[in-house]
């Protein structure tokens, strides 16, 4: 168990800006999930972390202890890969064996040591298998069981659920929580998938061209994205983005779509008139006879109990809304309205989260909505 | 439902299947002559240098090739392993053939441990100069052998090595195929087993050992088939190097047993050759045994 402190991290790559100076502190025991789209360089900060690749700038500190210069093999850091990378030509005992045989342990205490990691992992009858007779779930066991046998200071994941098919996907994502709960050892986590990172972290920082855009809880991700990439990147079906207008006083938005929406959690200390982006997500939007937002549903998805409807409002905007029970036919005008609680506002030229000014009691008011729509 | 099936329509098809069948017969034949003509003249001079070495002297000397065995192979070949051709070497084709095993082995295993350590070099590290190095390698190729033969026998001379097992192995170790081959070889191995290693706390050195070398072991015993024929069949620089009998090859002493035409040894010269083709044939034969060991067993 350690603490991990990531400094001002920079990486170039030959002029090219990959990361841009990266702050993250990991408290002991914590899983941190690194999410992002590809090329956000998510998976060079890890790299970085583990030492196969040396920052352009910045420190890493692994219980205060800044190892920014040191090789791998002496950072005591545990890394589980994509592709599992176990060694072919070893059964899956020695494929555990190996960093402890480098590292010295005594034969026994190393035999024993495999063996209660192979029960942990449900691989105590595969000890004497070459990784090619494994299923691809049980490679991700035996990568995993590589990392835990060598009990380090910090576990380092690199989109290891990503070869595996998507009900196995499910499975392993619910033992990696409870194994890392139950060894409390502090890991970082690297993944684009949103769901993974959302049901696996303590905390994500979701990454955007080399920036941590946002750090924070899972929940507080969905439920107060700082700006707009991150509204739209984790939730799915993603958030709809409406443009609006600031109204004057700066107490509703009018929305280029037409109607103006009060904001019941406080003024935003804007400029009348500031063009603002407005998020709303999909599941939030109500389907209401005398709603204010017309739209001609274009397309539906059915999900089975839910259905996707994709249509166009008067403004030319696309909007998903997601409906439960029966859902309207193609070139129908669905009216709709949006529960002022649930938008999130965003300045359209930063792209960042404008918060409502308190007015203490509406922003308490405001917040327990937003906590009782998250808990639903 | 179906229409009633003609009496005709019957013979018809019944004839196709005639047709169809007497054409796979030809075509099987078609082959088969090819293949066996294909044999015969692979095999065939093989086959009279076999039977060539159980007959007498004089019935090669009278111009006859017998294609059946004759009564004095056994004796052909004591003679040759122990005493070799009375007319011309002198030389027992026991000690040339002992020559020759060394120096093949000696030149596999060189140039197994010398391209694949140069590989390894070349393909997991960054220094200057890499590309510089594979590149020089890599020319190297279209180089043939005869090329810098006379700059090589100068060096080798110069040192003192003629008439030597040094002289005659070291100069043949370089191989710029070998490497290349590894080095192809090597960069099929993931980036991510070198990274899960250096996670591991293998170094280098160690790295090689555990991970490379087993990976290699398939590659190992292909090129050492390769390299060992290779090696067993030189014939040029041995004839350079080797002025004495005392590290002479097998190759070199078959043709130092040729004469004039009525100074050979003729049985005695196809009993050599005979012994000759053994260890390169046993070499690939007990190797594909290992080969195919390893084909089967490290998949990547």
């Amino acid at each position: 168990m350690a603490t991990l402190t990531i400094e001002g991290v920079r990486k170039d790559f030959s002029g090219t800006h990959v990361l841009h100076g990266i702050d993250l502190a990991v408290a002991e025991g914590e899983l941190i999930v690194i999410v992002g789209a590809s090329g956000c360089g998510k998976s060079t900060l890890l790299r970085i972390v583990a030492g196969l690749e040396t920052a352009s700038a910045g420190r890493i500190l692994i219980d205060g202890a800044d190892v920014t210069r040191l090789e791998p093999k002496d950072r005591d850091i545990a890394m589980v890969f994509q592709n599992y990378a176990l060694y072919p030509h070893m059964s899956v005992f020695d494929n555990m064996a190996y960093g402890l045989r480098i590292r010295g342990v005594p034969k026994a205490e190393l035999a024993q040591r495999v063996r209660q990691t192979a029960d942990l992992l449900g691989l105590g009858e595969l000890l004497s298998r070459r990784p090619r007779q494994l299923s691809g779930g049980q490679r991700q066991r035996v990568a995993m069981g590589r990392a835990i046998v060598r009990e380090p200071k910090l576990f380092l994941f690199d989109e290891p659920l990503s070869n595996l098919d998507a009900k196995l996907r499910v499975a392993m994502r619910a033992e990696i929580k409870r194994l890392q709960r139950r060894l409390g050892v502090t890991s970082l986590y690297v993944t684009h998938d949103q769901v993974e990172a959302m049901t696996l972290g303590d905390r994500l920082v979701v990454m955007h061209q080399g920036r941590a855009e946002q750090v924070a809880t899972p929940m507080e991700v969905w439920s107060r994205p700082a700006n707009t990439f991150v509204a739209g990147f984790i939730g799915a079906p993603a958030m709809n983005f409406l443009s609006a207008t600031l109204a004057p006083g700066g107490e509703a938005v009018t929305l280029k779509a037409g109607p103006t929406i009060p904001l019941i959690d406080g003024r935003r200390p804007l400029p009348d008139g500031a063009p603002l982006t407005v998020g709303i997500r999909p599941e939030h939007l109500v389907a209401n006879g005398e709603g204010p937002l017309q739209l001609k549903v274009d397309l539906v998805e059915p999900l089975g109990a839910e259905s996707l409807v994709h249509g166009i409002l008067p403004s030319g905007e696309e909007l998903t809304v997601r409906l439960s029970g029966s859902s309207p036919l193609p070139g129908a005008i669905l009216p709709l309205f949006a529960p002022p609680m649930m938008l999130h506002v965003f300045d359209a030229e930063t792209g960042r989260r404008a918060d409502g000014l308190p007015s203490q009691r509406r922003a308490e008011g405001a917040a327990s909505v937003a906590k009782q729509a998250a808990d639903r | 439902m179906h229409a009633p099936v003609s009496a005709a329509a019957l013979a018809e098809a019944d004839r196709a299947i005639r047709a169809a069948d007497r054409a796979r017969r030809n075509g099987a034949l078609v082959t088969h002559a090819i293949l066996i003509l294909g044999v015969a003249l692979f095999a065939l001079p093989i086959w009279i240098v076999l039977m060539g070495s159980t007959h007498d002297a004089a019935t090669i000397s009278r111009g006859e090739v017998p294609l059946l065995p004759g009564a004095e192979g056994l004796a052909n070949y004591l003679t040759a392993w122990g005493e070799g051709s009375a007319k011309t070497t002198r030389a027992p084709v026991s000690a040339m053939m002992l020559n020759s095993f060394v120096m093949a082995l000696l030149i596999t295993f060189g140039k197994i441990a010398i391209s694949l350590t140069s590989a390894y070099a070349v393909v997991f590290f960054r220094f200057p100069g890499r590309m510089l190095a594979f590149w020089s390698i890599f020319i190297t190729l279209m180089l043939p052998v005869e090329v810098r033969i006379f700059p090589t026998f100068k060096v080798v001379s110069d040192l003192g090595l003629v008439n030597t097992y040094a002289g005659l192995i070291v100069p043949l170790i370089a191989s710029a195929t070998a490497t290349l081959l590894f080095r192809q070889f090597f960069l099929t191995i993931p980036d991510e087993l070198v990274e899960a290693a250096k996670m591991d706390g293998a170094g280098p050195m160690r790295f090689f050992k555990d991970v490379v070398l087993p990976l290699s072991t398939t590659n190992m015993a292909a090129l050492f088939v390769i390299m060992f024929v290779y090696g067993w069949n030189q014939y040029l620089w041995p004839l350079l190097i080797t002025t004495t009998g005392d590290v002479e090859t097998i190759v070199i002493g078959i043709v130092r047993m040729l004469g004039s035409e009525a100074d050979t040894d003729w049985h005695i010269v196809m009993a050599t050759t005979v012994m000759a083709l053994l260890p390169p044939v046993a070499v690939v034969i007990l190797m594909q045994r290992w080969f195919v060991k390893g084909l089967v067993e490290s998949e990547k």
